[in-house]
């Protein structure tokens, strides 16, 4: 698209050349993910992971479709019939394990893209719109997780659906009337169900939607790299297929591998126990937790036990919650480093490594205790530093920050020095 | 399907055979694992264990006056069970079965020595509706036996197509009697 | 703009935190710490494995040690725990054969609500094969009145339901203990509670149910000790929770040999493409 020597696309015979003309999807998908998207050529691993979640969505929609054939979004029958699908419905009990550890794994998939982004500066111009694109799907996906997770109507979908919708509830004045309509009662019970069935069903394919307009803009610069710097030539870049093709294939099967490990072997490794105890509106299990994913957020809810100023702790606790996420959406321009890639940024780096991921191990950590003894302070200062690392660190740290001497190009940074030719001796036509 | 036709012995040939072998072995191993990833997704619909497991009906048909029926089911579809009088079972018995639609008598349409039990499935052998005819003062059309009203198929004594629509006779289940009047059906 | 904007929130939440964290801190500085032998949670113990065949990646049922479960279950736990999500049809699959699982619904003490076909009143009728478990109460409330308030909880998912999973009804079951002597007055068992550690509040509302060797007649000479016989109704009730276990290992083996070869293919496939792209 916008690099001079991506290559265009030709018809191969009479039929692609009739479709070309009229409607040109094989161009588009050509242009996007083919031969004539060209791609920085030095991209590690790490940039798997957008296919793998694509891939990942895909797994959901299609195992999702097959299980709402089965699953009836009803109190008094919703946790039968999801056991139901496990006893008698052909091969339902492979459908609903994949689906229920689908969305940890999508989970996992992202918050590795996530961190990409983070450590290579993925975020920064002109890459901006396709950062705020990826916030909108990770809001997206945890209400998605969210409502799915009350589905099976256990006493973990209940309770959690009870607590979530209760965080509406800080909000002065309209937060309790606000939290009734959310839930079509006082409590969650039929009206919350369905509504929850019908919007689960469909923020998937909104989901979908945005990740398209993510994608789209993705392809206006092109894929960032781990060096962060641009691509100068065409000696720079290969052409997506079929380097890439070829690479997320392979990483494809290593993804599938864990992920079919844990659903064969270990499939409610990542559930709680009590989910598979029938909703019961009077009794609260011992100790209620969201599901992994969603654990440091959790934390930072927990974490804020003094009303300071006028405002009082629980409502400080859910707006730091949302904050946590919201903050994501100024993180362009709180950082004003010119460099991309955290490889040449040794502050940053140092945050990243030592601050940023110790801290929101910690939180997860903390999110799944009980909020008791130790599990409290450590998790206020795991928050603490959470809020200083984006807010505080990240904007001020450009000023300390010595960065590393940049490559001249990718294709110096992969090949080395000596074998590189000057640069712009290589202005390529196509 | 091009390198076959160079000379053998060229340089490179074997290598590009080879990584050719291996770009189509990967790429159709992808193809077998979606083409098996799909038949989960379509098994699910077959009918599920419970579904499978309703296969008997166990009933009673002392009660049956001579011309009344009853109406029971078996796998969820009606059955109709009715107790023919001695003109009904003389009126089917006096048709020429080989000039029927579906050639059948009703002796083979009973068990032996229960003729006067005619045990059909009700469901028109057309399109599925349900006939009348099971139930008292119900229309038996023209030849007193069930009548769809869906597209007006006429159906005899013994349950057999005599006009309409429909191809077949009324099925007969799998049933036995198990005692003098208990019958399981399944 | 965004900057110090930033930069002034930040410090209002982390301003909010410290306050917080200082009033936590000065909290647990100033308050006694509670003495843990008062706490349940010191007195508990960890389940002890209880080393069924259904664990592990090589998983299997014992189709033998089902069947004793069962008895188990049928003698001595019916009684007041149900089976709601199992039908009697499914016990085809531990290795009864279509007649036997219909004498079992037929003979099962409890009988199953139906309607009199006649009058249309209320009436129990035996089980058939497609029923599911009959509850031992006809509600809750009845539940919890023969109890002494106590639910005895459905067992079907029992296994899964609960941290710990088999391990922990196994240890559970042959967890009856007598009352330690420094046991505090609080933790004691009330009226009608047992004392188990393996129970989170240590106190069990269940009497020990398996009190002594040959309370259950097992068919394949099998000694019934308590310990025997918990494990084999363990062994029958993490079937009950988990009835396809089998199908899954052995479908998992199968899809984890595919994708490595696959794996394997498109690993050569991507070096080889890349081949002279990497001239390091």
């Amino acid at each position: 698209m916008s690099f001079p020597w991506a290559k265009e696309y030709q018809p191969q015979n009479g039929f692609m050349q009739w479709m070309d003309e009229r409607l040109p999807l094989p161009r588009l998908v050509y242009g996007a993910i083919g031969a004539g998207y060209p791609v920085p050529r030095n991209l590690n691993y790490f940039w798997n992971f957008g296919v793998l979640a694509g891939f990942a969505l895909m797994i959901q929609i299609i195992t999702g479709i097959v299980l709402a054939m089965n699953y009836a979004a009803n109190t008094a029958v919703a946790f039968n019939s999801v056991e139901y699908i496990m006893r008698d419905v052909n091969a339902g009990w492979l459908l609903r394990y994949l689906h229920m550890n689908g969305a940890s794994f999508f989970f996992i998939v992202v918050y590795i893209h996530i961190f990409r982004g983070l450590y290579y500066g993925s975020y920064k111009a002109p890459r901006e719109m396709v950062w705020l694109l990826g916030v909108v799907i990770f809001l997206l996906m945890m209400a998605t997780a969210f409502m799915g997770y009350v589905l099976p109507w256990g006493q973990m979908s209940f309770w959690g659906a009870q607590v979530i919708t209760g965080f509406f509830s800080a909000i002065p004045l309209v937060g309790e009337p606000l939290r009734e309509w959310l839930l079509g009662g006082f409590v969650p019970d039929n009206a919350a169900l369905n509504r929850f069935f019908s919007l689960h069903y469909l923020l998937p394919f909104v989901i979908a939607g945005v990740i398209i307009l993510h994608i789209w803009a993705l392809h206006i610069p092109g894929s960032n790299n781990p060096t962060g710097i641009d691509v100068k030539s065409e000696q720079d870049t290969v052409p997506f297929h079929p380097y890439y093709t070829s690479k997320d294939g392979f990483g494809l099967g290593v993804f599938l591998i864990a992920f079919c490990s844990v659903v064969f072997f270990a499939p409610n490794m990542l559930g709680h126990p009590d989910n598979y105890i029938p909703a019961n509106p009077l009794s609260t299990p011992a100790h209620i937790v969201p599901e992994w994913y969603f654990l440091p957020f959790y934390a930072i809810l927990k974490a804020f036990t003094y009303n300071f100023l006028w405002i009082d702790a629980k409502l400080w606790g859910v707006i730091a919650m949302f904050g946590s996420i919201a903050l994501l959406f100024f993180l362009p321009w709180l950082d004003k480093s010119p460099i991309r890639s955290a490889s040449y940024r040794p502050l940053y780096r140092k945050f990243f490594w030592f601050g940023l991921l110790p801290c929101i191990a910690v939180l997860g950590v903390v999110g799944a205790m009980p909020a008791e003894g130790l599990w409290v302070p450590l998790g206020q200062v795991a928050a603490l530093y959470y809020f200083a690392h984006f807010l505080i660190i990240i904007p001020m740290i450009s000023y300390f920050e010595k960065p590393e001497p940049l490559p001249m190009s990718i294709t110096e940074s992969v090949l080395g020095k000596a074998e590189t030719p000057a640069v712009g001796a290589t202005p390529a036509t196509a | 399907m091009a390198d076959e036709q160079r000379p053998l012995g060229e340089e490179g040939t074997d290598g590009v055979r080879r990584r050719d072998f291996i770009h189509i072995a990967a790429v159709s191993f992808a193809g077998v694992g979606a083409v098996a990833a799909v038949t989960p997704l379509v098994y699910q619909m077959a009918p599920a264990a419970d579904v499978l497991a309703l296969s008997t009906t166990e009933l009673d048909v002392a009660a049956i006056q001579p011309g009344q029926a009853i109406k029971t089911t078996w796998r969820k579809q009606p059955v109709f069970v009715r107790h023919l009088t001695a003109e009904e079972i003389a009126e089917a018995n006096d048709v020429p079965s080989a000039d029927l639609r579906d050639p059948q008598t009703l002796a083979e349409r009973t068990k032996p020595g229960k003729e006067a039990y005619l045990i059909t499935l009700g469901v028109c052998t057309h399109l599925g509706c349900v006939p009348l005819g099971a139930a008292e003062g119900e229309n038996k059309g023209e030849y007193g036996g069930y009548f769809c009203p869906c597209h007006g198929s006429h159906y005899d004594t013994a349950g057999r197509i005599r006009k309409g629509p429909a191809p077949t006779n009324l099925v007969v289940p799998p049933y036995e009697f198990t005692s003098d009047t208990a019958v399981l059906i399944g | 703009m965004v900057r110090p904007l930033g930069i002034l929130v930040g410090l209002g939440f982390c301003m909010a935190l410290v306050f917080a964290l200082v009033t936590t801190v000065w909290t647990m500085a100033t308050t006694p710490t509670e003495d843990p032998k008062n706490t349940p949670y010191f007195w508990q113990q960890e389940p002890r494995p209880a080393n069924l065949p259904s664990s592990g990646p090589f998983a299997q049922f014992d189709r033998v040690q089902l069947q004793r479960g069962f008895r188990v279950y049928k003698e001595v736990c019916a009684a007041c725990h149900g089976l709601n999500l199992v039908s009697f049809r499914n016990l085809e699959a531990i290795g009864y054969s279509e007649d036997q699982v219909k004498t079992i619904a037929a003979e099962w003490p409890i009988q199953t609500p139906s309607v009199d076909p006649n009058t249309g009143e209320a009436a129990m009728r035996a089980p058939i094969p497609t029923d599911r478990f009959p509850s031992p109460y006809p509600n809750e409330i009845a539940a919890r009145a023969a109890n002494n308030n106590a639910i005895p909880p459905d067992l079907s998912l029992i296994v899964k339901a609960r941290a710990g999973h088999q391990d922990y009804i196994y240890s559970l079951l042959t967890g009856y203990r007598d009352v330690p002597a420094e046991l505090p007055e609080a933790l004691r068992p009330g009226v009608g509670l047992s004392y188990n550690p393996y129970f989170a509040s240590l106190n069990i509302a269940m009497a020990n149910p398996l009190t002594g060797e040959g309370q259950v007649t097992y068919d394949d000479g099998t000694r019934a000790t308590p310990d025997q016989m918990a494990r084999d109704v363990t062994a029958f009730l993490v079937w009950t929770s988990e009835p396809k276990l089998e199908n899954r290992i052995k479908t998992g083996w199968a899809v984890l040999g595919f994708l490595l070869i696959f794996t394997i293919l498109a690993y050569m496939s991507y070096r080889s493409i890349w081949a002279e792209k990497k001239g390091r």
